[in-house]
């Protein structure tokens, strides 16, 4: 049994009865799921949680979707690595990477898809949809090709094929639609209107959101049941940023962790950067912007959750920072030579941000930091094909030694 | 041609310039449209609104048309769904 007592609405405070609505009829705010604290309270422990699966379905106390039709596929509890290399380059004594990049499908959305899915089931939908251009279009198909659900996949015509190769391999109905990026909104928008199918992240929204906290339980419970000091998270909708804020703050208030006194840093790409510009200005009022960045899974020009995510960033005391489009591929770099972890272009702009707030003071040396990573670099091979500069040699011994002599004279030794 | 009656919800952002318009008064005078205000905030450099149009379908995409021609920016309430 989960511990769902109602659908309400984050604006009005309206409630409405748990069924795939998203939008208050009255207000037009966006609906959140709402539990039965108490009830979680008496059933959820440490111990309980300690003897669940090793996936983030160990949390389903605090998920809104019943245990046994859960739709496990072993997403979640992901390694959490002390990242000491890469912390003495910053000049922080106490960083961890949250690598989520190791989900089934290569990224975090595998949490969100996974809860949406079950859900879908729950309310007997027989077909899964989205609208996406890369992560969450490979993790909608998997998780319907192993739900046995019918599977659309809606995206502008004009992108690249292989960007929607991870979606097509698990036989998704692929659809191409010939228009621009807000036509396809509104097509994708109308259709979940009109037809019975879960749009994951339409109707399916406040289910599917939750997933996200699965990130702040697992990081509390792998540092030993604490919240860090800071976290840094990539912002693209805002709703990871606020799930894990939300998630941090139901574990404090269940007595799971002492306190959720997590400073809470978003980090945009310069070139979609709609929450950061709210939060210079001092306005809780994100403007829309057209995307114009290489990091295409935060390319939101118009984030749902943007309003929320400056309520979470003065809530915690975070910030937001912007990493310039030309310090990506650099964030990428810098996390896999140090640490090993090969990243797509949303942790190269964790990463770069994570980089200002320590040259900030935002983040001081011996603060417990998170940064999450939360997509697999094998998604934007093309941003970092440069590294592909191979010695040449002949099959010759002395070949291969006067080449490699030549090579570490360029590369001043580094090899 | 048959008129095929829908109800749209959209979320409208003002640029400074165009604040002080009556545009959403004016969309209902222009075209067969009801307008339908649930929720705004007007500040002096923005302002947003999100409204319900009801109206023939094809109607209110004029309408749509016609806004987003006079510089204000047209979205489903719900914010961008395609994800990365």
């Amino acid at each position: 049994m989960s511990h769902v007592k109602c659908l309400s609405c984050r604006e009005c405070g309206s409630e409405y009865a748990v069924e795939p609505l998203y939008v208050c009829d009255f207000c037009f705010g966006p609906l959140e799921v709402s539990y039965d604290y108490d009830g979680i309270a008496r059933s959820v422990s440490r111990e309980r949680i300690a003897k669940g699966p090793p996936t983030m379905w160990r949390y389903h106390d605090l998920l809104p979707v019943d245990a046994d039709t859960a739709l496990d596929m072993s997403t979640g509890f992901t390694p959490l690595v002390r990242a000491k290399n890469l912390g003495r380059l910053l000049g922080l004594n106490n960083l961890y990477i949250k690598n989520d990049s190791v989900n089934p499908t290569f990224s975090f959305k595998d949490r969100v898809v996974s809860v949406a899915s079950a859900k879908a089931l729950e309310f007997e939908f027989d077909t899964l949809a989205c609208a996406s251009t890369g992560n969450l279009a490979g993790s909608v198909s998997a998780h319907g090709a192993k739900a046995g659900m019918k599977t659309m996949v809606f995206f502008p015509s004009d992108l690249e094929r292989g960007k929607i190769l991870g979606a097509g391999i698990y036989g998704a109905t692929l659809v191409a639609v010939d228009g621009t990026y807000d036509q396809v909104n509104r097509l994708c928008s109308e259709l979940a209107d009109n037809h019975r199918w879960a749009f994951v992240n339409i109707n399916m929204r406040p289910f599917y959101s939750e997933g996200s906290k699965t990130l702040a339980y697992e990081v509390a419970e792998q540092l030993g049941w604490r919240a860090p000091d800071v976290c840094v998270v990539p912002g693209a909708s805002g709703s990871l940023f606020t799930k894990i804020w939300k998630g941090l703050n139901e574990l404090a208030d269940l007595g799971l962790i002492d306190s959720a006194h997590t400073k809470m840093h978003i980090a945009q790409a310069e070139g979609c950067s709609p929450i950061v510009s709210a939060y210079d200005e001092d306005t809780p009022h994100v403007r829309p912007v057209t995307p114009d960045t290489i990091a295409k899974s935060l390319a939101i020009g118009n984030p749902a959750d943007g309003f929320y995510s400056i309520k979470t960033i003065g809530a915690s005391g975070g910030s937001a920072v912007a990493a310039p489009e030309d310090e990506i591929v650099e964030g990428i770099s810098l996390l896999a030579e140090t640490e090993g972890i090969f990243t797509e272009t949303a942790g190269g702009v964790v990463i770069s941000g994570l980089r200002a707030l320590a040259r900030q003071g935002k983040i001081k040396p011996d603060d417990l930091t998170v940064a999450y990573i939360t997509g697999n670099g094998l998604k934007t091979q093309e941003v970092v094909e440069s590294v592909v500069d191979p010695v040449f040699t002949t099959p010759d011994y002395d070949d291969f030694m006067s080449s490699l002599a030549t090579r570490e004279e360029r590369n001043g030794k580094r090899g | 041609m048959a008129m095929i009656m829908a109800k749209r919800r959209v979320r409208f952002t003002f640029p400074q310039s165009l604040i002080t318009e009556p545009l959403i008064y004016n969309l209902g005078r222009k075209f067969e449209i009801v307008t339908n205000i649930r929720r705004a905030d007007v500040r002096d450099n923005m302002g947003w609104v999100l409204l319900e149009l009801e109206g023939d379908e094809d109607e209110i995409a004029r309408g749509l048309e016609w806004m987003r021609g006079a510089g204000v920016r047209v979205d489903p309430i719900t914010g961008d769904l395609i994800e990365g």
